[in-house]
């Protein structure tokens, strides 16, 4: 039985606390009456994952079994979430990898012969040979790679077909080949609540022209928070969108949830609570403090980028979207819910090195707004964790440091757009349509491993909703001048970010941390 | 009169070039510059006006002398021992008026008739008779041992060189009205159309200066300075730059403004695209291998810094079709306005005195020099020497 969430209050027997910093790690103390958010203990894993998920592929919810769907001369496309999550990456096998071996087995069974997998990249670049085998396996990457196993490809005019139009007058777009499948597998992994659901494939293989109906400011503002389904407009959209497509494609989902066990055993003790950490544990931490501090940034980049999560299967469901993906949140939730009780002034979070958009790649500044403003600030249900106009302060080194091939438009959206303005719906109105159809970001896109030329605005609309929050943003430990071309302040320590911080929201604030990896989701009653 | 001279010197030059043209060298004790007494030029004739310096400029040209960076081509061009200073605001000798001389010494003022076919067109900086008449070879006063130059305290200047300055324009303004009106020549070649998106390659002063005519003459749809230091870029800005960028991220920045497609090669990038016209202002070869690859196919490179012996790729020069031009000095432009006159027309707006400084006595030459080979990085443009005090 793993333990629940909890909310700590720090006093003067606890520990300093742990605050990820990019590529390394720090204690620090938190003022005494602090409150620190700790996500619940990984779930006890599913024993026998393959048992279960042949188990919900023989009694799908909602929906027949996925062998009384396939038969001879139909074509069937398989499509599966990309690597951005879950984060870190899996140790093998991939959960995606067991599910999609059951169901090219079946199929082959059925004597289904015309099989595609496409992964459902979206926006997000596309994967590399190594990284698409690492979550295939072996056994399906060398049968269907590269001519039935390819990344979806979002701005391949001929490839995306438009299925209509919803009721909000909202474009959908699909990829061809499953818009022209008698039969789509969807294989799914949902990490955190914002996943999964009518969002895999309204977003997983649409185009621009679909995706913009929801990745944008106005859709994000009303989401609070996207990681609560039911308050989103993000995923009210996604689900017109999704109904649409499943109006005109058979599809069939399936879904994933793994547990939170986040780090191997090498740095086992950043799962745990500070309180429980061991001798080892504390001396694994120094050692990690140590090579963070003085390993060339590369190095350190390469180590933390090479850690693997042994997490365990905790859910797979398959069947009718809505039935399997309710399914699913229960059990995302149960992984993830810390009751908390009311808002504080301050939230500090200690960023790590690893966002959904940057796995074997460099977190740039854009992405560290995108994680911590973005993802971590609306991990919340009912109300953020920080007040109205209260204060995040945020640790993380912020360089002026980009991947040149994975995030070719994140270069000039900070140099040319964020030079200009940081407001989200400025940034919108002006910039967008020129990203979205820059013809070099088009052709990076398609041929090397570029995010789409305009994915940099939408990790900046994912912070839209905390910017219109919160009174002030401070970056500990990051480049004056990056933290302020992102609009923030700069400090050097945490406890100059609090002396910073009382400026706007007055002496002796309340303050939560969220500890956080693993995730947690705060029901903030 | 108190002068500094440049003596040529094959060892010497060799000498300070091998040691990287460091400042230190280059004025000390195998300097080419020497101060002292010397003596006073003389007129050749009747049409001749002596000229007093009150503040005379350290040009890229003459540190590049010094240092040994200058080209060799220009030594057969050159009559030794000159006085060096081509960028000169001073008085007439007799009336007092203030002036600053235009340098070039074509067909009419060394007194040759019929002019030659460049100096009719009105170009006395192309002369092609710079060898012969009343004057010693020279292709400006400041690089010819029979006029003087402005860092002595006389020089000697025909009358169709002088120019009268305006009341409202500052010794420390008028100084610039060589290098500007080189500019607005510069400007005036390079034509940029309105849609172009033009990029001025450095931020010196004439890369400021090149940036300021562009703007005054021949305004484009976009107009990116690369300056590298912070003064440089707030002075491009306040010139007239759209947009200014850092050296190193010229291809990431052009590409973006033109729309323009990137490949990364083993030594530089290189745009598919790119600007339509480039002002190339550091006279170093990784500027111009950087004009090279970020000027779009068709486009035109104005090589406006003066350029050494520099080893630069010829391969984008060939497959992109471009074409590339130099823009020296300046005469008549095609309006049939002289330059200098556009120039002095349009100074007084342009708070050209900011770029001035600071100014050093002649004695102080060495550190004159020094500094003015750093000149960005010490946050001016223009370095002059103050001969106003030698009047007294």
């Amino acid at each position: 039985m793993s333990r629940p969430g909890a909310v700590l209050e720090v006093d003067r027997n606890s520990p300093p606390t742990l605050f990820h910093f990019g590529e390394g790690v720090r204690l620090e103390r938190l003022p005494l009456g602090s409150r620190i958010l700790y996500p619940p203990d990984p779930l006890e894993p599913i024993a026998h994952p393959e048992r279960a998920i042949r188990r919900a592929l023989a009694h799908p919810l909602d929906d027949d079994p996925l062998k009384d769907l396939l038969r001879p001369g139909m074509k069937l496309t398989i499509a599966f979430d990309d690597l951005s999550l879950p984060l870190p990456p899996m140790a093998q096998p991939d959960v995606r990898q067991l599910v999609m071996e059951e169901v090219v087995e079946l199929a082959a069974e059925a004597g289904v012969e015309d099989i595609h997998l496409i992964v459902a990249t979206g926006l997000h670049r596309r994967m590399t040979e190594d990284e698409i085998r690492h979550i295939v396996g072996d056994r399906i990457f060398t049968t269907f790679w590269p001519d039935c196993l390819y990344n979806h490809d979002a701005e391949d005019e001929g490839e995306n077909v438009r299925i209509g139009q919803t009721s909000d007058g909202h474009e959908v777009t699909l990829n061809r080949r499953a818009a022209e499948s008698d039969l789509v597998v969807y294989v799914n992994l949902t990490l955190v609540p914002m996943d999964g659901g009518h969002k895999s494939m309204a977003t997983g293989l649409a185009s621009y022209r679909g995706i913009r109906a929801h990745h944008n400011v106005e859709t994000l503002l009303g989401s609070r928070s996207y990681m609560h389904p039911p308050d989103s407009q993000l995923h009210h959209s996604c689900i017109q969108q999704g109904r649409l497509i499943e109006d005109h494609v058979r599809v069939f989902h399936i879904e994933t949830s793994v547990n939170n066990h986040a780090f191997p055993t090498v740095a086992n003790f950043m799962q745990k609570r500070e309180t429980d950490w061991t001798p080892a544990d504390q001396a694994t931490y120094l050692a990690l403090k140590q090579l963070s501090d003085f390993a060339p940034r590369d190095l350190k980049r390469t180590i933390f980028h090479s850690m693997k999560a042994p997490y365990g299967l905790t859910g797979v469901n398959a069947g009718q979207v809505d039935q399997v993906h309710e399914r699913t949140l229960d059990v995302v939730r149960k992984q993830m819910t810390v009751e908390v009780d009311g808002q504080t002034d301050i939230v500090t979070m200690g960023l790590p090195y690893l966002g959904p958009y940057n796995v074997n790649s460099i977190l740039n500044p854009v992405l560290v707004v995108c994680l911590g403003l973005g993802y971590l600030f609306n991990l919340y249900r009912g109300r953020p964790v920080v007040r109205e106009g209260g204060v995040v302060i945020m640790t993380h080194p912020c360089r002026y440091e980009f991947d040149s091939v994975h995030h070719p438009s994140y270069i000039d959206f900070y140099d040319e757009v964020l030079a200009d303005t940081t407001d989200p719906g400025q940034i919108e109105s002006k910039y967008e349509r020129r990203f979205a159809e820059d013809d070099w970001y088009r052709q990076l896109f398609r041929k090397s491993h570029a995010y789409h030329g305009v994915h940099p605005f939408y990790a900046w609309y994912w912070a839209a909703h905390a910017l219109d929050h919160v009174g002030d943003v401070i970056v500990v430990g990051g480049e004056r001048e990056v933290v302020h071309r992102l609009g923030f302040k700069a400090a050097t320590t945490l406890a100059d970010a609090f002396e910073m911080a009382e400026q706007t929201v007055g002496r002796y604030p309340s303050v939560s941390h969220l500890r956080t990896p693993p995730l947690l989701l705060a029901d903030v009653r | 009169m108190l002068a500094l001279q440049y003596v040529r010197s094959l060892p010497r030059y060799a000498l300070v070039r091998a040691t990287g043209g460091r400042a230190g060298v280059a004025t000390g004790d195998f300097s080419l510059l020497h101060l002292g007494d010397v003596q006073e030029p003389e007129p050749p004739n009747g049409s001749w006006r002596r000229v007093l310096p009150s503040l005379a400029g350290i040009c890229g040209s003459d540190t590049a002398a010094i240092t040994g960076h200058a080209s060799l081509y220009l030594d057969p061009l050159t009559s030794y021992p000159f006085v060096p200073g081509h960028e000169v605001v001073g008085i007439l000798a007799g009336d007092g008026a203030r002036v600053v001389v235009e340098p070039a010494l074509g067909c009419e003022v060394r007194g040759l008739s019929p002019l030659c076919a460049r100096c009719v067109e009105g170009r006395p900086g192309l002369c092609q008779r710079v060898d012969e008449g009343d004057l010693a070879v020279g292709l400006q006063t400041g690089y010819c041992c029979s006029t003087g130059g402005g860092w002595g305290e006389v020089l000697i200047a025909h009358e169709s060189q002088l120019h009268e300055v305006p009341p409202a324009l500052s010794d420390e303004a008028a100084v610039l009205i060589e290098p500007f009106a080189c500019s607005v020549h510069a400007a005036l070649r390079g034509a940029a159309g309105a849609e172009d998106v033009v990029v001025v390659q450095g931020t010196g002063t004439i890369g400021l200066l090149t940036l300021a005519a562009i703007k005054l003459f021949c305004p484009p749809r976009r107009l990116i300075a690369v300056a590298k230091h912070p003064f440089q870029r707030q002075q491009a800005l306040r010139l007239g730059a759209d947009q200014v960028i850092r050296p190193d991220e010229v291809f990431q920045r052009i590409r973006f403004a033109t729309e323009a497609r990137r490949l990364d090669g083993p030594n530089l990038s290189l745009l598919l695209g790119g600007a339509d016209l480039t002002f190339e202002c550091t006279g170093t070869a990784a500027g111009l291998d950087d004009a090279f690859r970020y000027t779009r196919a068709g486009g035109k490179v104005v090589a406006v810094g003066m350029p050494g012996r520099e080893s630069v790729d010829w391969g984008p020069i060939w497959q992109r079709e471009l074409t590339v031009m130099g823009a020296y000095a300046y005469g008549t432009e095609a309006t049939g306005a002289r330059t200098f006159d556009m120039a002095l027309a349009a100074a007084p707006e342009l708070g050209l005195e900011q770029l001035t400084g600071p100014l050093f006595q002649l004695s102080e030459y060495r550190d004159a020099i020094a500094y003015a080979v750093q000149a960005g990085r010490r946050s001016t443009a223009k370095v002059a020497f103050d001969l106003r005090g030698l009047r007294l």
